[in-house]
């Protein structure tokens, strides 16, 4: 459907991936550890390695939580934009099929949250 | 023999229908261009009932006298240093989220209406519309001469309307009045005078005035006695234009259909904002979210749709779903507020052990089961002086602009909802079916939002740390973070001894 205006109307896209100096919008979920209230948004280049969105960009939030250390990353179930999938940690976020405003989720099995409360 | 006095409705008719006329030099389409293009046909403007028939000589007379009553209880609080008698100093975080959320908003009504007083081609829609123009203007006047007191004593109350266009959380209020304002004048009177304030506004306005009266907060009450007239006038204007549509043309029922279901969630999530403002902000709360929600919205709402059902209109899209959230919206709220209580323009504050137990009772099936642990984790880390805020932002709904915090209730509380749509290539997040649909149906509508994340990235808001993004917005240092501890609750203390945190009753 579109909108429906009298006259011709002004279609801006306000969220260009241009508009971000170079970044791209990727939002990140870590599934059972609702601690955190939302997926978290970050501003990160296509072209840094998904090793690096891990180690770096992920640890900067969520190594605040108790599980954090606990993660088996060899076990850790992701899933890009709805589908499950298995990264590449040496290739790029746009390698492995991050594009701008995807959503990543992971999944740490065993790790259940606080005291199992899925927080 | 004197001329007999005129009735009332003879004298409405002369005072609003004379002031109309079928103009003859310029084309009637020119005049109110604004009055067709949405495709709600109106055959008789004649038919239009403005149940109150209010005249402009009687509503100066009726205003000037609420105004003077008003400024004489605001002249003799400030007097008796009012401040004092509040529950708690930690309560006016609820008026500080009112004053920069609900103002301005009052104010944006203001502009609609105006603008549909011009636009409208029955003249008494038109008045009924100029009325209530004035009304919008009057309550934000109001508000911010009552809530000026409040600014001699207390941060956060210095600048609503700069930082209306610009602090994360009230893009959710601005985008929403903007949503309405930004569509034509029979959506907008849909949105602001059916869905808002007919079936939902007692959601703000009752909770919000009895909260205040709970509270010592005799400011406030005031000015919600001195509203609450004009109200129940808006509420009847509300009904009048749906019955009015639907009545003058069977073509209207699905247009309005589809705004009142639009409507009625942009509204609903609006008011996430002040479920938490009920629950958790007001020291002492009259009634819960959950029990505001059945008898307002279930009760209420549903006998209002049921008389409705007459002319074909459905109760709105996923209303289902907004009173199964009734039992976790404003939880889930409070949470996200707690965590990024270091980038508010109020004091955050974890609830007492007292308020967790009116919580519980309140909500027996969620408090204890999903939100008790993690206030209580807070807790624990405040003590031992390991909490911290939220060190990045949150992902935001591309429609409510709210931080996507709410859940599946229906089939798993702890899995956050997502949603997304693919416009011209670029992915759009939203955290629900109803902000979904609202963006699919007028994408090129919302992929113009103004998303207060998305902005700071961008590099639009005054820097990329949040002291420089705090800047922009206009807070001081001192208006946001914990309430123990800061500048409001240590005045507080010099005024009532010692006490070393949130009240609870």
């Amino acid at each position: 459907m579109a909108v429906i205006a009298k006259d011709g109307y002004v279609d801006i896209v306000r969220d260009k991936v241009e508009n971000f100096h170079g970044n791209q919008l990727v939002h990140v979920s870590w599934d059972d550890h609702l601690l955190f209230s939302a997926a978290q948004a970050f501003p990160l280049p296509p072209e840094m390695p998904f090793q690096a969105l891990v180690s770096e960009v992920m640890a900067s939030v969520f190594s605040y939580h108790e599980d954090y250390e606990k993660i088996d990353w060899a076990a850790v179930k992701w899933m890009l934009d709805g589908e499950n999938f298995t990264p590449e940690m040496d290739k790029s976020l746009k390698d492995n099929g991050v594009c701008h405003k995807s959503l990543i989720r992971f999944k740490t099995p065993g790790l259940m949250g606080i005291n199992g409360t899925r927080l | 023999m004197p001329a007999k006095k005129l009735n009332l409705r003879k004298r409405y008719e002369l005072l609003t229908r004379g002031m109309g006329w079928e103009t003859t030099h310029q084309d009637m389409d020119d005049v109110f261009p604004y009055d067709s293009f949405e495709g709600i046909k109106i055959t008789d403007w004649d038919k239009w009932e403005d149940p109150f028939r209010l005249t402009m000589d009687a509503y100066w007379k009726f205003q000037a006298e609420k105004e003077k009553k008003l400024y004489a209880v605001i002249d003799s609080f400030a007097q008796n240093n009012g401040q004092t008698n509040l529950s708690d100093a930690s309560y006016l975080s609820a008026i500080k989220l009112f004053i920069t959320g609900v103002t301005p908003l009052e104010y944006g009504a203001h502009r609609g209406f105006a603008h549909l007083g011009r636009h409208f081609r029955g003249d008494g829609a038109r008045i009924a519309c100029q009325m209530q123009a004035i009304d919008e203007l009057r309550h934000a006047q109001t508000q911010i001469h009552t809530i000026s007191h409040y600014n001699k004593h207390f941060n956060g109350l210095h600048d609503p309307f700069h930082q209306f266009d610009r602090v994360w959380y009230l893009s959710v209020p601005k985008s929403f009045v903007e949503d309405a304002m930004t569509a034509g004048p029979f959506e907008f009177i849909t949105s602001i005078s059916f869905a808002f304030e007919y079936v939902l506004t007692n959601m703000l306005f009752v909770p919000f005035m009895s909260g205040a009266a709970y509270n010592g907060d005799m400011a406030t009450v005031t000015f919600g006695f001195s509203a609450q007239s004009d109200e129940s006038r808006h509420m009847t204007l509300g009904l009048e234009i749906i019955k009015f549509m639907l009545e003058q043309h069977e073509d209207n029922l699905p247009i309005v259909q589809r705004w009142m279901d639009k409507h009625f969630w942009r509204a609903y999530r609006l008011l996430a904002l002040v479920s938490a403002m009920q629950d958790y902000m007001l020291t002492n709360s009259p009634l819960s979210w959950k029990e505001a929600w059945d008898v307002y919205f279930v009760e209420n709402g549903g006998a209002l749709f049921e008389d409705l059902s007459r002319y074909g209109l459905k109760m709105p899209k996923y209303h289902e779903l907004a009173t199964a959230e009734a039992e976790h919206l404003s939880h889930q709220v409070w949470s996200v507020f707690c965590l990024l209580g270091n980038a508010t323009g109020f004091h955050t504050f974890l609830p007492t052990e007292e308020k967790m137990d009116w919580l519980s009772e309140k909500y027996p099936n969620t408090f204890d089961k999903y939100y008790r642990p993690r206030f209580e984790h807070w807790a624990k880390q405040k003590e031992e002086g390991t909490f911290q805020y939220l060190a990045a932002l949150p992902q935001l709904c591309q429609v409510c602009q709210i931080p996507m915090i709410f859940t599946e209730v229906e089939t798993d509380p702890m899995q956050l909802s997502f949603r997304v749509s693919e416009y011209k290539g670029d992915k759009y997040n939203t955290c629900s079916d109803g902000c979904k649909d609202i963006f699919d149906h007028e994408p090129e509508k919302y992929a113009q939002a103004w998303l207060p994340v998305h902005q700071i990235f961008q590099g639009n808001s005054g820097g990329a740390t949040i002291p420089e993004v705090l800047e922009w917005y206009k807070f001081a240092p001192e208006d946001g973070g914990d309430y123990i501890g800061s500048q409001d609750h240590a005045r507080w203390q010099e005024w009532k001894g010692a006490d070393d945190k949130v009240k609870q009753a």
